[in-house]
């Protein structure tokens, strides 16, 4: 028997975790797509999922193009470089700073930019025209996602400075929040919005979808280690137990609001407990993890029912499920870090006011700069491009009107066009036997 | 006394629904159908299946009125559901021989007339 070749300075443990990590974490943009898909009525469900698909198709070409390089291919304070375009020099051999190939190293991060930008569809759901969303998101991703991601990972100058995020506070959770603010004000409200009830068509869709993105979640921070060693762990267990302390507290201000445990809310807690550890996973103890996991559920909990009640129509709450918990995630590591767990920082309460300093930096610079690329970008896209489909279509939805499919065709009275009977078009026009169950 | 039946699109059933309440008429039922009118076909495709939806989807309003209140609903349900496009819908007025009132046994106009609670 021969053993598989490894290459020097690769371990065949952290590879094995990292292969499953990156199809975890790629599972969580479809996830997302029925999260998002429960969230809307049931004339856009098609729309509102193809936003999250589209992302797994236009978004992970940009990276293999140039995000990638932008994010990682350097060590420039603002960006990366160009030396990784069309994935040059990504190889077998280890990523620096990680004992896993290059080329793996890619694929676990185009994933990462691939969900982030899924993301901000949950702002303009049923009104923004599909085309527009899918350029929008090929731009987005490389101005924001791989600039923030250099800024924090990839050496830019966050990182220089000791800002700490394990898993994506920074490029993945604010940046998408708070863009996703900008494309609500840019995009401008639904036609129905304040004027109708416009409720969750199914909630059963909203759960499952919750509940994958805590299971990708695993991948998402268990990952973000590289590594089978401690912080990979510490990671791992943290994803349990801060989501899991977010949705007890969520439970009861829910039941303290409205008398009851919501299933919506339920599944809001969820991610709100998961984002709310992504940056703080790999360097915080379980016991201050689960402190996070419901202190996060406050700041969110209470945007959530604020922001219906104001004009802005960020639809699916993006900004408080994402940006405002992983801004609460970003913080509290300048508080709660611990060397003896890390083996990197202390944050202010082992006595290191340096670690919150940079923490606030890149809570206060990152939602700002995501905003206003954001804001910009869309109000410059929106000088050559429809940003938003008419008002009729809007009405009829975007399913039939967008994508030409419905999600719950019944088929009855459907006739089929084959190329044979386009001929004989005129006969196959009402009135004739419409096909009809007996 | 008559059934006020009207046939209209979907997307309008809750504008129709804001002008039958300032009409204050309060009684109805809502239901979703299919049907044709004459309307254009939508053409779908499902990976190589393309087809014409013949039948598209409506809303009918069912709505019990006494006399002096048939022209007010006629009126609300074309405000309500007109856009001047083909497919608006269709208002059929037929009579009604006889309404009860289940809960209190009350006929006709007075179990049209809805209860101010």
């Amino acid at each position: 028997m021969v053993a598989a070749a490894t290459p020097p300075g690769i371990n065949p443990g952290d590879t094995a975790w990292m292969l499953i990590a990156t199809a975890l974490v790629l599972m969580m943009t479809p996830a997302l797509g029925l999260f998002y898909a429960g969230l809307v009525r049931a004339k856009n469900v098609l729309n509102t999922f193809m936003m999250s698909i589209g992302a797994l198709g236009v978004v992970a070409v940009t990276w293999a193009v140039v995000g990638y390089s932008i994010a990682f291919g350097g060590h420039g304070p603002l960006i990366g470089g160009f030396k990784n375009a069309f994935l040059s020099g990504v190889g077998f051999g280890p990523r620096a700073g990680t004992a896993i190939p290059h080329l793996l190293f890619f694929a676990f991060e185009a994933t990462f930019c691939i969900i982030t930008a899924a993301l901000i569809s949950g702002a303009v759901v049923e009104r923004m025209r599909y085309g527009t969303f899918l350029i929008f998101m090929v731009v987005w991703s490389i101005v924001v996602y791989a600039v923030l991601a250099h800024w924090v990972w990839g050496g830019g100058w966050l990182a220089q400075h000791g800002t700490l995020d394990f898993a994506g506070g920074v490029p993945v959770e604010m940046a998408s929040g708070f863009s996703a603010l900008a494309a609500a004000l840019a995009v401008g409200p639904r036609k129905d919005y304040g004027r109708q009830a416009l409720l969750p068509h199914n909630a059963v869709y909203v759960l499952l979808g919750a509940g994958l993105l805590w299971f990708g979640w695993f991948g998402f921070n268990g990952g973000s280690g590289y590594t089978i060693g401690n912080p990979g762990v510490l990671a791992f267990t943290n994803t349990l137990l801060a989501p899991a302390c977010t949705l007890v507290v969520w439970f009861l201000l829910d039941l303290r609001r409205g008398g009851h445990v919501t299933a919506v809310g339920a599944a809001t807690a969820i991610v709100v407990g998961c984002v709310g550890i992504t940056p703080a996973c790999g360097y915080i103890s379980p016991i201050w993890a689960m402190v996070l996991g419901g202190l996060a559920a406050l700041p969110s909990y209470a945007i959530v029912v604020w922001r219906t009640r104001t004009r802005v129509d960020e639809t699916l709450d993006v900004l408080a499920a994402h940006g405002l918990a992983g801004l609460t995630g970003i913080l509290f590591i300048g508080f709660a870090a611990q060397k003896s767990w890390n083996g990197v920082s202390d944050g202010l309460l082992y006595g290191n006011l340096h670690q919150l300093g940079w923490q606030a930096m890149a809570a206060l610079v990152v939602p700002a700069y995501a905003f206003g690329a954001t804001f910009g970008l869309l109000k410059l896209m929106g000088l050559f491009l429809p940003l938003r489909v008419s008002e009729r279509v809007e009405s009829l939805g975007l399913d039939t009107q967008q994508h030409g499919e419905e999600a719950y065709a019944s088929a009855e009275g459907a006739i089929l066009v084959t190329t044979e009977s386009l001929g004989a078009e005129q006969e196959a026009r009402l009135p004739v036997a419409v096909p009809v169950q007996p | 006394m008559k059934l006020v039946i009207g046939i209209t699109r979907p997307e309008k059933a809750n504008d129709v629904l804001e002008s039958l309440f300032r009409a204050e008429v309060r009684g109805l039922s809502i239901s979703r159908v299919q049907g044709h009118g004459g309307e254009l076909e939508r053409v779908e495709t499902y990976r190589g299946t393309t087809v014409k939806m013949e039948l598209s989807e409506k809303a009918r309003f069912e709505i019990a009125v006494s006399d002096e209140f048939v022209e007010p609903t006629i009126e609300a349900l074309c405000e309500g559901a007109r856009t001047g496009e083909v497919g608006d819908g269709k208002i059929f007025v037929v009579p009604l021989d006889q309404v009860v009132r289940i809960r209190t046994g009350e006929t006709d106009h007075g179990a049209v007339t809805p209860v101010h609670a």
